[in-house]
């Protein structure tokens, strides 16, 4: 009787902590070699054939092609710079310049990776769109009412990421955070 | 007590193997990874256009909306592949992922370097048959080894501005994607 109590109870501790750390490696993105700049992250390697068994269950679990480097590089943020979670109800500030490359896009998802419905159906800003101070750097003002200057909608979700792709960049694995990968700010300006 | 202890130690080092073999095993078992959810939209062996994403539907999460996009699911067990694309005005890019969604390869139209992105894929088996005489006249030709018989390649074109999508949308939809000896029929 002691022993399959025993047994019952390894049993059920290995269930909670095998199944329970594989599903916070998934929900928190585990992969490792993150290049973190600020409220940036990016994984050069997930899209490469070196992308390691966390990568590939978090591809496999959320359905996505990730980009592949040679083509381009994904950062993500879900917070400001301070480590508040991005709020759709707040205005937030992109400001600053971004690494080189040929092209940029920002997009706005919602938790599921899907794009947020709003009334001027903006769903991303493109390098090419961005009106810029003379100094060459940009602010995109993410909120969910209409603003002067580069407006991106948030649509009023309570929680959202952003995503900013560089396209045809140097910006790899051998990457390290410093002065040759700038990124813009992320500030949360005012909240209702 | 030291019984229950070395049991809830015993329990956590096989937890950490439940962890390990979960991870591994999941990218084979998972049945709405990217390459599952373009089988039933797209044949194989010919590019289909993606729609763009919005907010209602989109084919996968985590979509450009700035691109557009359209894939060729491959299956090379029957040869060989020729993948020839039209450069957009702005940027083009094609990226080749194995049946897994895992990135092997990627080239853009700067580092094509012509108006067209003419690739020719293959397994490493078929790389290694190839005549030693073909090898010469292929020094000009760009081969992709292919680690898998299946995959999906990406065909993506960049509108960097709204107004532009359709003129993006024209030069993936003009991509081509078939069998290389059915290519050489045709030429």
């Amino acid at each position: 009787m002691r022993l399959l109590l025993g047994t019952l109870f390894a049993l059920a501790v290995a269930a909670a902590v095998g199944l329970g750390a594989t599903y916070f490696a998934l929900t928190h993105n585990a992969a490792f070699g993150a290049l973190r700049i600020g409220a940036w992250t990016a994984w050069p390697k997930t899209g490469t054939q070196d992308a390691d068994p966390y990568a590939r269950a978090e591809i496999a679990r959320t359905g996505r092609l990730p980009v592949a480097l040679g083509d381009g590089v994904t950062f993500l943020a879900s917070t400001d710079d301070k480590g508040k979670r991005l709020d759709g109800r707040c205005d937030v500030q992109i400001v600053g310049v971004t690494p080189a490359a040929r092209f940029w896009t920002l997009t706005l998802y919602n938790r599921e990776g899907e794009l947020v419905p709003n009334s001027i159906n903006r769903y991303a800003f493109t390098s090419q769109e961005i009106v810029r101070r003379g100094d060459g750097s940009f602010e995109i003002v993410v909120a969910p009412r209409a603003n002067a200057g580069n407006w991106l909608p948030t649509g009023g979700v309570e929680r959202y990421t952003l995503a900013l792709r560089f396209y045809d960049t140097a910006v790899g694995v051998a990457t390290k955070e410093g002065r040759e990968v700038p990124m813009p700010a992320v500030k949360t300006r005012s909240c209702p | 007590m030291i019984r229950w202890l070395l049991l809830l130690f015993g329990g956590a080092l096989l937890g950490g193997i439940v962890h390990l073999a979960t991870i591994i095993i999941l990218p084979r078992t998972a049945t709405q990874d990217a390459y599952s959810r373009l089988t039933p939209i797209a044949p194989v062996n010919t590019v289909t256009s993606l729609p763009e994403p919005t907010p209602e539907k989109s084919v996968m999460p985590l979509m450009d909306p700035a691109f557009a996009s359209a894939i060729c699911r491959y299956d090379l067990s029957k040869g060989p592949m020729k993948l020839t694309v039209p450069v957009s005005l702005a940027y083009t890019s094609v990226s080749f992922y194995t049946d897994r969604d895992i990135a092997y390869y990627a080239i853009n139209d700067r580092s094509a370097g012509r108006r067209n992105i003419e690739l020719d894929l293959m397994t490493v088996e078929q790389h290694n048959e190839m005549p030693e005489d073909e090898e010469i006249t292929a020094a000009d030709r760009l081969i992709v080894e292919s680690p898998t018989l299946t995959g999906v390649i990406a065909i993506r074109a960049l509108a960097p501005d709204p107004g532009l999508m359709p003129m993006a949308k024209r030069a993936v939809d003009a991509a081509r994607c078939q069998h290389t000896d059915v290519a050489k029929d045709a030429d």
